[in-house]
């Protein structure tokens, strides 16, 4: 069913009995031309654009849990192309104008709100920090304004900018940056895949690779072996026990990144902001929760909840920044598995396996990256060649020295 | 999480520095690119216990090897970390 005003109209006058299910809910077939392990926002992304832009018809995603459940129902729904480094700029700009062209491609609202996406800078370096980055988003086609305080200072007045060792020097502001609603960018991409015959089987572990002469033939999985022509691996925190099943080891560390959201308050931050020191973004949800994250907790992890010091953390850079917040009361802190990279940037890219391919890596900046990951990988997977803006997410750029260490703090995952 | 220091006793984790996988111990020999690339950038990453490198940076600076369980966050045994690579313990 496409989704129109009329159908809102005709339902709503008819007790909302016309909706049916978006997706349906089919047996795993005995093989498939294409296999994506994970049903999370790219995996579902890259099954669409498998369809839809290289008319592959044969194509199963296999979910571990149920669509929406991982990392694309965790993050905290921020989207930006305010990047630093050639290989991270065309392809976040590329990533950029897919999303603002989604709700019309997926027939669906994914409640993009481009309300812009502002990074603080409190000292003259960091601010100088911001120029080059400014310059570069500029170079690249995409928007930046750079703010001396008292621009800032008219656009969010409720800062505090008089903080004794933080005070804000100015800014950046992307104005195409924003928010959008992740559960909806999930479901609005599973739709569109069913829609185009893609299987979505959920409730579907992958326990194993079926491997013969370097060459991928099929997955075991919780539901019985499925033979492949193609498998693709977008399983975002778990790549590494993935790969270790066909023998390979990566470039990725596992950690945990926490988030928190507070009670509903009455609107009040009308854009997306970044303190500049200690790591601290804070936006307000459709729903009035203020959502905030801060730093991973900085060591391994697959707990999916992290510790109490980077609670403390983000509380305290929130209430250095805003000190309004301090009256509100936290309802929720929740954890997801990030796969840091060891230069922080993600790997779109073959194995050493014939058929087989990864993406992965994607730290914690894997949500703004849905559209264009799932086109970049759909490329790759059907045409055995990169997509031009995501040409340098190479898996062996470690080995031949053509690092993306946007962060420039070398391989410390816990540090990018 | 608490770490309990040989020198210092259990402290808090905020008083420590993480670094990471405890193979960065073992530096290869020589300069082959494929040795210096497994060691710098290659991880087991695994699901249960993990060796790893913490630094008391808080306290007495000193370098310990870790053994943590890395889903539930429990610590199962900290030795120094110069004793791990001079084979002592």
């Amino acid at each position: 069913m496409r989704y129109s005003a009329l159908q809102i109209l005709k339902n709503g006058l008819t007790g909302n009995k016309g909706w049916k299910p978006v997706w349906r809910d089919p047996e795993p077939k005995k093989s498939y031309e294409v296999v994506i392990i994970g049903g999370g926002g790219h995996g579902l992304s890259t099954a669409y654009y498998l369809a839809k832009n290289y008319g592959v018809r044969n194509i199963a995603v296999l979910e571990k849990g149920y669509i929406g459940g991982g990392n694309v129902g965790r993050n905290t729904t921020i989207v930006r192309a305010n990047y630093l480094l050639d290989g991270n700029l065309e392809f976040y700009s590329h990533s950029l104008k897919l999303w603002e062209n989604l709700e019309a491609e997926l027939n669906y609202n994914v409640m993009l709100s481009q309300r812009g996406c502002l990074l603080l800078a409190h000292d003259d370096g960091q601010f100088d920090g911001l120029a080059r980055r400014g310059n570069a988003n500029l170079a690249t086609g995409d928007d930046a304004v750079l703010m001396g305080r008292e621009d800032v200072r008219n656009f969010v007045p409720y800062l505090n900018f008089d903080d004794a060792r933080f005070p804000i020097r100015g800014g950046l502001l992307q104005r195409t940056g924003g928010t959008a609603r992740h559960d909806a960018v999930a479901w609005g991409y599973a739709r569109g895949a069913d829609m185009q015959g893609v299987d979505l089987i959920q409730n579907c572990e992958v326990t194993g690779f079926k491997i013969a002469g370097g060459k991928v033939l099929g997955v075991e999985t919780s539901r019985g072996y499925i033979g492949a022509g193609k498998v693709g691996m977008s399983v975002a925190g778990r790549t590494s026990q993935v790969a270790e099943m066909a023998g390979m080891r990566l470039p990725i560390e596992s950690h945990v990144l926490q988030a928190f959201v507070t009670e509903a308050v009455k609107p009040v931050i009308d854009t997306v902001i970044s303190f500049g020191m200690g790591h601290f973004y804070i936006s307000q949800s459709d729903k009035g929760g203020l959502v905030f994250g801060g730093d991973i907790d900085a060591y391994n992890s697959y707990a999916q909840r992290g510790n109490l010091p980077m609670v403390e953390h983000a509380a305290e850079a929130g209430m250095a920044l805003m000190p309004m917040i301090g009256k509100a009361r936290m309802l929720r802190s929740w954890g997801g598995i990030m796969d840091m990279s060891m230069d922080g940037a993600p790997i779109i890219d073959k194995t050493p396996v014939d058929g087989l391919f990864l993406n992965g890596g994607w730290c914690y900046g894997g949500f703004k990256a849905t559209p264009a990951a799932g086109e970049a990988f759909a490329h790759l997977m059907a045409t055995g060649s990169k997509a031009e803006f995501a040409s340098k997410f190479n898996l062996n750029r470690f080995e031949t020295g053509h690092l993306l260490d946007d962060e420039g703090t070398g391989a410390r995952p816990n540090k990018h | 999480m608490r770490i309990t220091c040989p020198y210092c006793g259990a402290r808090d984790s905020r008083e420590f520095e993480y670094l990471g996988s405890a193979k960065l111990l073992e530096r290869p020999e020589g300069d082959a690119v494929a040795d210096f690339h497994d060691y710098v950038y290659l991880r087991e990453n695994p699901t249960g216990e993990n060796a790893e490198l913490w630094q008391h940076v808080l306290g007495c600076s000193a370098w310990l090897h870790v053994l943590r369980n890395v889903t539930t966050h429990e610590i199962l045994d900290v030795k120094l970390a110069s004793d791990v690579r001079e084979g002592k313990v």
